[in-house]
């Protein structure tokens, strides 16, 4: 038991002071005072642990961890972290903490739903299309085929322009069928970025591990595509022709 | 909202045929007595007309809200003329009820989460969605130009939407929001031509990668206020500088701290007519090419319209002196992302006489504090945030530096300061010292901590503040409070309309003070207190006439809550849960209620119960 909370106590981010980290094993709570927080999942902690110089060194912090955790074990922590205490806003304490928003980036790639992870179940990705005002997201999870997501993007990327307001200087992103004839000529490759961070020509693996692979898709310019591998590029246009 | 607003909507009348009909001209200095067609209805017309033309006058929503009281006529009319609407509570109407209520709305100030929520005592995705309001004013208000919107989730697609559905739009306002992203950003940018103002304040932006600096259009800008300090994202500086080249009427900039001093420094030197300005990351970067390090100082010399000065992330307080040349002009600084020692602070806070607004960390100590009071006679809102947020740190700041400001700064009105030692004198003698505060909020950090001289609670102290601060609308307290505080604040705060509580008072007497007193409570935020069912029991009379009561970590049971439901049916009574699923849980772990016009919401996620 004690192993499995170790265990969950090295891969948590925690907020705690050493010896004061959140004990997981009170089941009695009072209602005033000992508030404790909600579960781990949902609520990010950030680990200060204060040294002495007062520099924040996440490299040390899982060792510390562990040496706070076997405090835990031998004697009860001296004041039990509060969650929300003091009312100091993340934001504020994040800056403080002089991280270079690894804790915040979590955050808000919770949100966005960044490739693969976090998110029970989901495949979300961010998709881009050079020349369109901002990004989408999609679960691949959704879709079965190849078809299907190219289908489901040319919706998503057409909706960019309504009634009179074509950006200047964009894309006239005016139709489907428009869309369509781009995404299928050669002006337009859809490519991924798959997770050893390399960007692949979309359509040369199973559609399957392809979307076990994929981590974000950008939809660039033919002449930016030159760079992706040649033998991807040229499988890709044989199936195209 | 209007707090008493009436359910009915204005009976059909001939006044409508009417408002059709041509209105015959007439030279404003005629009494309105001109001959229309139609005599009948003539009056009634004629009234109109004129209420409408004095009506649009109105600015003050209270004044707003009481005219629409008068008469059906007035409500109506008041109902047209009103442009800008204030929902403090998004949940308290539909937004059909707003758009059926008020025609020719310009400006939107609408809140959403309750305020502890920033504190993590709430989970995510409670609710508080713009999509519903901005879809349903798209088709409504075309001529909509302000948003301003605070603690509301705000998607990429709400933002789309929004830039999409009115070309007139001018303010986008975002505080403490989140669920959008630099993309979002992008299409707002792009879009709307008519921006003047895009201020993205303590929001959470997802970085999507978007270069959407580069999304303004190319021609000559109308902005005149830009703030991106919370996106935690790199910008494209030279897209930034051509952008403020091209923004002749740009005033306020604040920038993240991905601008570096360099950029900052020329920056400046391409837009002297700031006022106020956010800086970057103030940290010379010692492997830049050039010989010479670029004069700052001169930088901010030309700037001499500045009043305003923020930011100062990752400072080297080496460069501070830099800003000296636009001190004397400052009436606000900011320095609460910066960790200046008193003896980097004192130098500078000598030369800004004129300043009103100060936020500052505690490390500038009680040293610092006393340079301020020295020096800024003009003082009137004052923040010391803590540098190590903990109960157990050190607490640079205490009784002496609160008291020090309370005796140089007699114009104080708003105080928010985080400490860990206070004491009953110091708050006696600035409750004798600043008469106009309007705002207290006091945090000793330590909980339940006593008076750290005499060992007593710190019931005295407050109790000074509610009784000689007669101004005195916003306070929170902490440190060890009795019941006789809570005495104190009922029988005292006659105009309180926000009181936060946590780890306070010792029984249900406490709550019921407050409840029984301070006639003007709107607001009402408690955590982690020993208040139950009878203290609940005790407000029914009022909780109409508030926005919120939030409760949460207290001794309040599921049955009490579901009778204050049961006997108040407009108001939306939610009861929060927890990670454990305990059906058999004593006490509710949060209790969030507020009156709502058009029943309970249909967005409730699972852990919210709406009784």
């Amino acid at each position: 038991m004690i192993g499995q909370l170790m265990n969950l106590k090295e891969t948590e981010l925690c907020l705690g002071l050493p010896g004061a980290a959140e004990t997981l094993d009170t089941p009695a709570r009072s209602a005033v005072g000992n508030k404790r927080g909600f579960s781990e999942t949902v609520d990010l902690m950030l680990n200060l642990q204060s040294n002495k110089e007062g520099a924040i060194d996440l490299n040390n912090a899982t060792a510390s961890k562990q040496k706070t955790l076997l405090k835990n074990t031998v004697k009860p922590p001296a004041k039990s972290q509060v969650v929300g205490w003091p009312p100091v806003r993340n934001s504020r304490k994040n800056i403080m903490t002089n991280q270079k928003t690894s804790g915040a980036e979590d955050a808000s790639s919770e949100k966005a739903g960044n490739g693969g992870g976090g998110a029970t179940g989901a495949a979300l990705v961010k998709v881009s299309m050079d020349g369109a005002p901002y990004l989408r997201k999609v679960d691949l999870k959704i879709y079965k085929s190849y078809q299907d997501l190219s289908d489901a993007l040319a919706k998503m990327f057409s909706s960019f322009t309504m009634g009179n307001y074509g950006a200047q200087g964009m894309i006239d992103f005016m139709n489907e069928t428009k869309l369509m004839d781009l995404l299928n000529s050669s002006d337009y490759v859809p490519s991924y970025e798959d997770k050893d961070g390399d960007w692949m020509l979309v359509g040369d693996v199973p559609w399957e591990m392809f979307v076990e692979s994929c981590r974000r898709l950008r939809i660039m310019k033919g002449s930016e595509a030159i760079g992706l591998a040649p033998r991807a590029m040229e499988k890709y246009s044989k199936n195209r022709s | 909202m209007s707090e008493d607003e009436e359910d009915q909507s204005p009976p059909p009348s001939d006044l409508r045929s009417q408002q059709q009909q041509q209105r015959p001209p007439c030279s404003p200095n005629k009494s309105r007595n001109c001959i229309s067609s139609s005599s009948q209805t003539f009056p009634d017309h004629v009234l109109e007309n004129v209420l409408e033309n004095v009506l649009q006058f109105l600015e003050s929503r209270t004044d707003r809200n009481a005219a629409s009281l008068v008469c059906k006529l007035w409500w109506k009319v008041e109902g047209l003329t009103r442009s800008e609407v204030f929902i403090g509570n998004c949940y308290a109407l539909s937004p059909t009820r707003l758009t059926q209520r008020f025609k020719r709305v310009r400006s939107l100030l609408l809140k959403g989460k309750p305020r502890f929520a920033d504190f993590n005592l709430m989970p995510p995705d409670w609710g508080a969605n713009f999509a519903p309001w901005v879809s349903t004013m798209a088709k409504a208000y075309p001529w909509l130009e302000k948003v301003d919107l605070k603690r509301i989730f705000v998607s990429d697609d709400d933002l789309a939407l929004l830039a999409h559905s009115f070309p007139g739009f001018k303010e986008l306002i975002l505080v403490c929001c989140e669920g959008f992203g630099t993309s979002g950003i992008a299409v707002v940018a792009n879009k709307c031509r008519k921006l003047k103002v895009l201020d993205l304040i303590e929001s959470e932006v997802t970085d999507d990668e978007v270069d959407w600096i580069s999304c303004f259009p190319e021609d000559v800008t109308c902005l005149e206020s830009l703030a991106f300090d919370c996106v935690e994202a790199p910008i494209n500086f030279k897209a930034l500088e051509a952008l403020v080249i091209r923004s002749p009427f740009l005033r306020k900039l604040r920038l993240n701290r991905f601008v570096s001093l360099e950029e900052v420094h020329r920056l400046l030197l391409g837009a002297p007519q700031l006022t106020s300005l956010g800086t970057g990351s103030f940290k010379h970067d010692n492997q830049s090419e050039q010989e010479q390090e670029p004069d700052y100082a001169a930088a901010f010399r030309a700037c001499k319209s500045v009043v305003c000065l923020s930011g100062f992330r990752e400072l080297m307080p080496e460069y501070l002196p830099a800003i000296l040349p636009v001190c004397a002009n400052l009436t606000s600084l900011n320095f609460s992302y910066a960790n200046i020692s008193p003896d980097m602070f004192k130098p500078i806070i000598h030369t800004c006489h004129k300043l009103q607004v100060f936020w500052a960390l505690d490390s500038i100590c009680d040293e610092g504090l006393q340079a301020v009071a020295a020096t800024c006679k003009e003082l009137r809102e004052l923040r010391i945030f803590p540098f190590d947020p903990r109960e157990d740190s050190e607490g640079p700041v205490s009784e002496l530096g609160l008291q020090a400001i309370s005796e140089g700064c007699r114009k104080l009105e708003s105080v928010l300061y985080f400490c860990q030692r206070m004491t009953n004198a110091a708050l006696i003698a600035m409750s004798h010292n600043c008469p106009e505060l309007t705002v207290f909020r006091l945090c000793i950090m330590g909980r339940h901590r006593p008076d750290h001289v005499t060992g007593k609670a710190m019931d005295e102290g407050f109790g000074a503040i509610v009784k000689n601060c007669k101004k005195l609308t916003r306070l929170a307290v902490s440190g060890l409070l009795t019941d006789q505080a809570f005495r104190y604040m009922g029988e005292y705060g006659k105009l309180i309309r926000t009181l936060s509580v946590a780890f306070a008072g010792d029984s249900d007497m406490a709550l019921r003070h407050v409840l029984e007193g301070c006639p003007r409570l709107q607001k009402l935020e408690i955590r982690d207190s020993p208040f139950g069912d009878v203290a609940l029991r005790s407000g029914m009379h009022r909780y109409y006439n508030m926005r919120f009561v939030w409760m949460s970590a207290c001794s309040l049971s599921m049955g009490c809550c579901k009778d204050v439901a049961r006997a108040m049916p407009n108001l939306v009574v939610e009861v929060i849960g927890s990670d454990d699923d305990d059906e058999n849980r004593e006490f509710v772990e949060t209790l969030y209620m507020y009156r709502s016009l058009d029943g309970p919401r249909k967005d409730a996620p699972q852990f919210v119960t709406i009784l």
